[in-house]
């Protein structure tokens, strides 16, 4: 670990911290409907698709006619992309005529791409098209975004509405963070990224020859190209992660600078980490917003310590290394890592990456030390709520919050409140029912892949206790609608195209219903005044007991699981062990 | 339920022509026209011929050329299957496979323990750059095969350092390819651009 590397780690968290607030009042302006300087380019726009589509903009939606409108949208959609995968080769844009994409996989990519997830059991370069690449994924990495956000603006305004039985219009709120943020912001940041050396054009790969020419070896490279910068730009801004590339940021035409890495990973957390301060205007508590910014604050540098200590820590099976940092070189483990980012912005990128739910890397996580892959897999088995997806964070963050309030009335005997409204049977019975199905998904599909050993087993890359990582993480990542993986294990298989299909799906509709329930009652209840007895949510000691349910509700759950992974992994290789 | 399906595929259709064909082709004819080069991937042409990207590493095995990093590419540095190696810090073929690096780099005279980019694979397997540590733990073994003097290896090193943008962010580097093209221009190999192994 260096000065520098600490430097460059204060450096991203200062500028999110600087950002949260003006982002998040943007955001609150935009879900309201109020004026914004976009509104001359974007109102026309938006009059147009309302217009187009027979979207009536002035009728609310009660939370059953939003989640239709939202789950009608979703499998619509994901229809499209899969229709779409499966007559790529008969259509323009693909010049390097790849094959029709196979039925499994392409139902797996639909599933993938329509939750937010970009779980990728392809290679992209050798898979799809040029046009599967923009008019399906990468559209489907501003719709899953905009399904995001539009839930979450449905549970702020449930929290702060009094006695009424809507939450908002789903086509509204979906249109209008697409217009207003998402297209403006994945704009400007791809042409910045062209700017920096990110590739943007639709040309067929190229064909190079190589400078030392050997015999017996090919004497020329083939190089991949296609619309990347466009997809990069709306691929970390709504937290989607899925790469143009099998490689992802990695490959250095998606990440090739350290600005576009500086850039890539602010545009990963700068929505999540605003929609705080969107919580706290829109409720009328901006405290209360602060307080939740903290808890996640707290756990994401507690999360990127652990993985750039981990990282820049020395393998003991390697020997004649020198594993040693100094100016002229990063050091640590520089498997699966790139030397432009070197340890700190590996440890720091991937940190950035599972505590949202993004998915995109920079580094192989499979290759990432025992306890560093410990993290990454513990971020996103926190339930992707530090800073998390675009909207699916804090709509997570808020049923942690439910649990920590009803914890808090628990341990003083009052019935607890949150921000006015009291929290009730019907209200705790939603927030478990969500922190529930989650590991039950994760830990089921986990145990039976590692009772079949040809279909679950076969699929492995690595042996011994990473061998249980690598399926656990698949489970974890596709449940919390991350997308990173392990990825030496072989997903592109019928056993796990299908169930990891089922758990993208369900890890993301099956908790989004629940969530909207909740949101739905609050919204109905009445105001109840702060009393001696209320326990208040905008203050330190709230964070703190914030944090703590968090981690006991995911020790609890999942230790047992982790401690047979990674850490017995960690253990054998300090003793010396390979496998 | 059914006005919502019928809004759904509207929708779908509108928006996929906004965001899945507009805004890609915009930001394709906005960055060809003003970063031409750059969009399509800082080709480098020499003689009229494409002999590589800026950005892409390519293997260079031969003793009169510096070494890139181990790629799990392909069968390695293929730029149409980017990857890494995805073996865990345990794994025994990843030792088996370090301690061969290890071997065949102090075998071509490199002194004392490997600087560990020289031995481990990149995550893109495509990696263009290596450390100033690696570039000048294989000076001498160049010098030797160029007949120069590992002095002047140093100093071209030092010359194609790229440092810390802003002296902050990322690593220092060395392009392997940009070196390697400074090493044919400036210390040419007798038989025409063609390593000799030895």
């Amino acid at each position: 670990m260096t000065t520098n590397g600490w430097l460059q780690i204060a450096l991203l968290f200062g500028v999110v911290l600087l950002l949260t607030r003006p982002v998040g009042l943007y955001l609150a302006r935009v879900l309201e409907r109020e004026s914004t300087p976009l509104d001359r380019v974007m109102r026309p726009v938006e009059k147009l698709i309302y217009r187009l589509c027979g979207i009536d903009a002035e009728t609310e939606m009660t939370w059953v006619e939003y989640g239709v409108a939202l789950l009608g949208f979703s499998a619509v959609s994901m229809l499209i992309l899969y229709l779409l995968e499966r007559v790529q080769a008969w259509l323009p844009g693909n010049p390097e005529h790849l094959a029709n994409v196979p039925g499994l996989l392409a139902l797996n990519t639909a599933a993938s791409f329509t939750t937010n997830t970009n779980w990728q059991a392809y290679t992209p370069e050798t898979t799809m098209s040029y046009l599967t690449q923009m008019a399906g994924l990468a559209y489907h990495n501003f719709a899953s975004a905009a399904v995001g956000m539009a839930v979450a603006a449905a549970v702020i305004r449930g929290i702060a509405r009094r006695e009424q039985k809507t939450l908002g219009n789903f086509w509204v709120d979906a249109t209008r963070v697409t217009l207003w943020v998402l297209l403006p912001g994945a704009l400007v940041l791809a042409l910045g990224l062209v700017s920096q050396g990110v590739v943007q054009n639709l040309r067929p790969y190229e064909t190079v020859h190589l400078v030392e020419q050997q015999s017996g070896q090919n004497a020329t490279q083939r190089i991949a190209q296609g619309p990347v910068a466009s997809q990069e730009a709306i691929k970390e801004l709504g937290t989607n992660g899925g790469g143009f590339f099998n490689a992802n940021s990695a490959h250095p035409f998606e990440n090739p600078t350290p600005v576009t890495n500086f850039l890539e990973m602010l545009a990963i957390l700068i929505l999540p980490a605003g929609l705080t301060a969107t919580l706290g205007k829109m409720t009328g508590s901006s405290r209360h917003g602060w307080a939740v910014f903290g808890a996640m604050a707290v756990l994401f540098l507690a999360a990127v310590t652990a993985t750039y200590w981990a990282e820049s820590g020395k393998n003991p099976l390697w020997h004649g290394v020198d594993q040693r940092a100094s100016l002229s070189q990063s050091g640590g483990n520089m498997e699966g890592k790139e030397v432009r980012f070197g340890i700190a912005n590996s440890a720091l990128f991937a940190v950035a990456t599972t505590d949202t739910s993004t998915g995109a890397v920079n580094a192989m996580h499979d290759s990432f030390m025992p306890l560093g892959g410990l993290v990454v897999m513990t971020n996103m088995l926190l339930g992707e709520v530090v800073f998390g997806g675009v909207g699916s964070g804090i709509y997570g963050m808020v049923i942690f919050v439910v649990l920590a309030v009803f914890i808090a009335g628990l341990m003083v005997g009052r019935t607890p409140e949150y921000l006015g409204k009291k929290i009730e049977a019907y209200d705790v019975k939603m927030a478990m029912l969500y922190t529930l199905i989650f590991p039950l998904i994760v830990l089921s599909f986990a145990a039976v892949s590692l009772l079949l050993p040809r279909l679950g087993l076969s699929s492995l890359n690595n042996a011994g206790p990473h061998g249980l990582s690598e399926i656990l993480y698949a489970y974890t990542s596709a449940t919390a609608n991350n997308g990173s993986a392990f990825a030496g294990l072989n997903a592109n298989t019928d056993w796990y195209n299908l169930t990891l299909a089922f758990s993208m799906l369900a890890g993301r509709f099956l908790m989004i219903v629940p969530v909207l329930a909740l949101a739905g009652n609050l919204a109905g209840k009445r105001y109840t005044p702060p009393s001696q007895g209320t326990f208040p949510v905008t203050t330190p000691l709230f964070t703190v007991l914030l944090v703590s349910v968090i981690l006991i509700v995911v020790a609890l759950t999942f230790f047992p699981a982790l401690s047979l992974g990674p850490v017995l992994e960690h253990l054998m290789l300090m003793a010396g062990h390979s496998f | 339920m059914g006005k919502q399906l019928a809004i759904a595929l509207r929708f779908t259709l509108v928006t996929t022509v906004l965001l899945g064909v507009g805004y890609p082709l915009l930001v394709t004819a906005v960055s060809q026209s003003l970063w031409r080069q750059k969009a399509n991937g800082e080709l480098i042409r020499k003689d009229g011929k494409l002999i590589g990207s800026h950005w892409i590493g390519q293997p260079f095995t031969g003793e009169a050329y510096f070494h890139g990093r181990p790629s799990a590419a392909g069968n390695g540095y293929d730029a149409t299957s980017s990857g890494g190696s995805n073996w865990s810090p345990s794994s025994e073929k990843l030792a088996e496979r370090v301690e061969a690096s290890v071997k065949s780099e102090q075998a071509g005279g490199g002194d004392g323990p490997v600087p560990v980019d020289m031995v481990t694979a990149s995550g893109s397997g495509l990696d263009p750059d290596i450390t100033p540590f690696a570039a000048e733990y294989q000076a001498e073994r160049v010098a030797r095969a160029r007949h120069a003097d590992p002095s002047q290896m140093m100093a071209l090193i030092a010359q194609h350092t790229q440092e810390r943008t802003f002296g902050l962010l990322g690593e220092r580097r060395v392009n392997v390819l940009e070196l390697n093209l400074a090493l044919d221009s400036e210390f040419p190999l007798a038989s025409g651009g063609v390593a000799t192994n030895h």
